[in-house]
């Protein structure tokens, strides 16, 4: 876990730096294609980065995070449709609901105690009942689906998140870039050290006077309100929203792939293995469908074995080996 | 209470840092600790000892706030603190080590101990500056960059100690710290805190086994057998006494 | 509504809970022993299942004739399982093992969706649409032999738990890990056998269920966490636990469906669940630590 916690060194800022810089300019580098890619690649990294506060740095497994995701999707989708409110505005009524519904959950987990894999299957049963319940909220359309006016891609709306490709391309790259510099200085604060005591021996935290219970709140609320900003980017990229989808166990586990496969704690871990699987899985379909094997399931067989093999082989994720290869951290 | 006291009890009683008064424990038919009482003053350094199963862990428990005593109080600086959370008695100025020690394996000897220091200094570079100077006085600052899980059991030990001072309390709480170490590792850890108990005014309350630790630094001890207090007095005396004779060469006995 | 229906529905409740409870004494079994949360349990179901309906159309052996070579089937692939993978991340942190049991399951769906796609298929035998009538109640007869076969499964595996020496020898690991390995138990092994009984319980209790309900593979997940539900409802490590609970989840779910619609009625397992969770975490018929 060293090279988790520790801070970067300078050649990975340069990288950093180079990295932002040349996805700036994707848009006029990379065709179509390739800008939804990587527009999917900086979502899943930043709800990666999202749900790792609360399991790398509080140590906390969240299974249900899909539920923020719906909670801020549903919310200002909600709010635009039927209020005519912009979702900028929808964003502050979804991070407060996803902020309730974190602090409940939080709340019922870890004043009766519930922890490992009891909170696992809270956060999971939560998930499960936000999308069956959601499947009988007829206001938001139930089951058949809640849909927002589609896009007419001539004129950007910026306010609205009505336009082309682009414009949400910059959008969830400032929102990424913006989420890695939360994390960045959140691990760097009191509470950062404060989550990793925690995290490392929530006893012998105590022991330091640190209300243990306090903290892991704040980073189960921390992680659902970021969760639920996406949430709102998803409701306006995709125009529809639908429980068995949005609430669906499938989002979650999407949802720690990157973390895992990149790494648990280090703010650069689910960058890494957003990119690394999104670019992996487009790859493998690609070559699926050119063999003639594209059935549904195949990406979700490939998803499996990637997390069996990082698990078995790379329990730290990408990258702590790729950091401590390259010299990328202060150690 | 306070008019039944005399003058002079009364002023005794404003130096008591920590005051134990008939705490009990019963686990489920067994007794652990049986009506214990004691004071420690401020400054001193106080030492329980007994054979094992004596209740002295139980007894650091509920100091410390991990169990919650069935009867009795205890009082730090005359307030009372019996049945509250660990961390708020950490705020209330009790630090503590661990029998079996914890420090945060992942991170460095200086993270660990600036995590300690916040407490008191949330200031990031105050803390950072604080535990530098812990280090200092536990002799640790030479490794502060080294990562917990690279150090020694001797080593880990300074480190726990050093991350409770950081929190600056008024009363340490050390579980058998000398356990587990050489001769001239318990020497240079009861250097360290008869340096700390002299030097900064600290109390210190130690549970111990190593009597080579307890007689170099405990002021005062008190004996427990079968959770009960058989003795208390200056070392010396108290180990002289036939009925802790009595209860140590008993336990040998049957062990 | 007249009482008989209330009656039907409890009866049938309770009988379709008892399966739920053999499914979920298997990861009762598997967690109270070697600690490991099984996120794939509801998968081997599933697997079970689908074995059972291929057997039963391409050989038509009655899925009840199958619980025994089903129930084999699930034990090799559980302790090969355990030997194979799981044993290494015994000591590693416990987060670990999730990911690796939930990659499994995610691997086991997926396949399943793959080779059957996501149709739901079931079993049509002679007697599926029989029922024996003892007034004012009527039962169906697939559940009534479910029931039986899953009291007596749950006989025998208390018995061995019991009486037979490798039974005796897996208890011991579950209360003292370290004491086991002192006194010689080859501890390994013994993970592996239990792993093994836990997937041979999910195995009879799937050649059951294709004659309650239809599979898909999208039931693995939803199993799993049932399975989840029942045991921490009923008492990690408790055995008669996981039949109480799976009885009182089969319960729910029957009154739900019927009071409300049927889609719902997994909420009320939920309900259940942050409920126990609350108010007893040992769960109903847990022993005292």
């Amino acid at each position: 876990m060293q090279f988790v916690f520790a801070g970067a060194s300078g050649r990975a800022w340069v990288l950093l730096a180079i990295l932002l810089a040349v996805l700036c300019a994707a848009p006029w580098l990379a065709g179509d294609y390739l800008l939804t890619v990587l527009i999917t690649i900086l979502y899943l990294a930043y709800v990666g980065q999202a749900w790792n506060v609360m399991m790398g740095f509080a140590g906390q497994l969240s299974l249900g995070h899909a539920i923020y995701v719906g909670l801020g999707a549903y919310a200002a989708a909600v709010l635009y449709v039927d209020f005519g409110i912009a979702p900028w505005i929808g964003i502050l009524a979804a991070i407060a609901i996803a902020a309730a519904c974190g602090a409940l959950i939080g709340y019922l987990a870890f004043r009766f105690g519930v922890g490992g894999v009891y909170f696992a299957i809270l956060t999971i049963a939560f998930a499960e009942f936000a999308r069956i319940g959601f499947d009988h909220f007829g206001w938001v359309g139930g089951s058949a689906g809640f849909f927002l006016p589609v896009a007419n891609y001539a004129r950007n709306d910026l306010w609205n998140l009505r336009g082309n490709p682009t414009m949400f391309y910059y959008v969830m790259l400032a929102l990424t870039a913006a989420g890695f510099a939360l994390c960045h200085a959140l691990l760097r604060s009191r509470t950062g050290y404060y989550w990793q005591a925690i995290r490392e021996d929530e006893e012998a935290a105590r022991s330091l006077g640190i209300n243990t219970f306090r903290y892991k709140m704040i980073a189960v609320v921390i992680s659902g309100a970021m969760t639920a900003v996406a949430g709102v980017f998803f409701a306006f990229y995709y125009n529809n929203l639908f429980p068995e989808q949005v609430f669906h166990i499938s989002r979650s586990i999407e949802i720690i792939l990157g973390p895992i496969i990149g790494g648990i704690g280090a703010p650069f871990g689910p960058i890494i293995g957003a990119f690394l699987l999104t670019g992996a899985s487009e790859l493998m379909q690609n070559v699926l469908i050119a063999i003639g094997f594209d059935v549904p399931g195949a990406k979700q067989v490939f998803y499996g074995v990637a997390l069996l093999l990082v698990v078995i082989v790379l329990p730290g994720g990408v990258w702590p080996w790729l950091a401590a290869r390259l010299r990328l951290s202060k150690s | 209470m306070a008019g039944r006291e005399t003058a002079i009890e009364q002023v005794v009683e404003m130096n008591e840092l920590l005051e134990v008064q008939g705490i009990g424990k019963r686990f489920r038919g067994l007794l652990a600790v049986d009506d214990v009482s004691f004071r420690i003053p401020q400054g001193s350094i106080f030492a329980v000892i007994g054979p094992n199963g004596a209740g002295k862990t139980t007894l650091f428990n509920m100091i410390a706030g991990v169990i919650a005593p069935d009867r009795g109080r205890i009082s730090l600086d005359g307030a009372r603190i019996d049945g509250r959370r660990p961390d708020e008695i950490c705020r209330r100025g009790i630090g503590r080590t661990f029998q079996l020690v914890r420090p945060f394996l992942g991170l460095s000897v200086e993270d660990n101990v600036m995590i300690g220091a916040m407490l008191q200094r949330p200031d990031l570079r105050a803390a950072r500056r604080h535990a530098h100077d812990v280090l200092e006085r536990v002799d640790l600052v030479g490794k502060r960059a080294q990562i917990a899980s690279a150090l020694t059991l001797p080593d880990r030990k300074r480190l726990e100690v050093a991350r409770a001072l950081a929190t600056d309390p008024k009363l340490l709480l050390l579980d058998e710290v000398m356990a587990g170490m050489r001769p001239a590792e318990t020497d240079r850890m009861v250097s360290i805190l008869t340096e700390l108990n002299r030097g900064t005014g600290l109390t210190i309350l130690l549970i111990e086994h190593v009597m080579r630790a307890v007689m170099a630094l405990a002021g005062r001890v008190l004996v427990l057998h079968h959770g009960a207090a058989i003795a208390e007095g200056p070392p010396g005396a108290v180990m002289r006494e036939p009925a802790v004779v009595q209860s140590y060469l008993g336990a040998e006995a049957i062990a | 509504m007249p009482a008989s229906i209330y009656f039907n529905v409890i009866i049938s409740g309770v009988l379709t809970g008892l399966v739920y409870g053999l499914m979920a004494l298997g990861l009762s079994v598997i967690f109270g022993v070697v600690r490991v949360v099984n996120f794939a349990h509801g998968e081997m179901m599933a697997i079970a299942m689908y074995l059972a309906i291929v057997l039963f159309n391409t050989l038509g052996v009655d899925p009840l004739v199958l619980v025994i070579p089903l129930a084999g089937v699930l034990f090799v692939l559980g302790y090969a399982l355990q030997a194979g993978i799981i044993n290494p991340f015994i000591s590693r942190p416990e987060y670990s093992q999730f990911i690796l049991l939930v990659a499994i399951a995610i691997i086991i769906t997926n396949v399943l969706l793959i080779i059957f796609g996501p149709d739901a298929r079931s079993v049509q035998t002679s007697y599926s649409f029989d029922s024996f009538a003892i007034s004012p109640v009527i039962v169906d007869a697939t559940k009534v032999y479910a029931g039986a076969g899953t009291i007596l499964i749950a006989a025998v595996l208390f018995a061995f738990f019991r009486f037979a020496p490798a039974g005796k020898a897996i208890r011991a690991c579950a209360d003292n890990y370290t004491g086991a390995l002192v006194v010689g138990l080859d501890v390994k092994r013994l993970y592996a056998l239990t792993f093994g009984i836990g997937a041979a319980c999910v195995g009879a209790a799937g050649s059951m269920m294709v004659l309650l309900i239809d599979v898909t593979p999208a039931l693995g997940p939803a199993y799993t966490l049932l399975a989840f539900i029942i045991v921490i409802t009923g008492g990690l490590g408790s055995m008669p636990g996981a039949l109480l609970g799976g009885v009182l989840i089969g319960l729910t779910e029957a009154l739900a469906g019927l009071f409300f619609t049927p889609s719902a009625k997994s909420m009320f397992s939920f309900g259940l669940l942050v409920l126990v969770l609350l108010l007893r975490p040992q769960g109903l018929l847990a022993r005292k630590t």
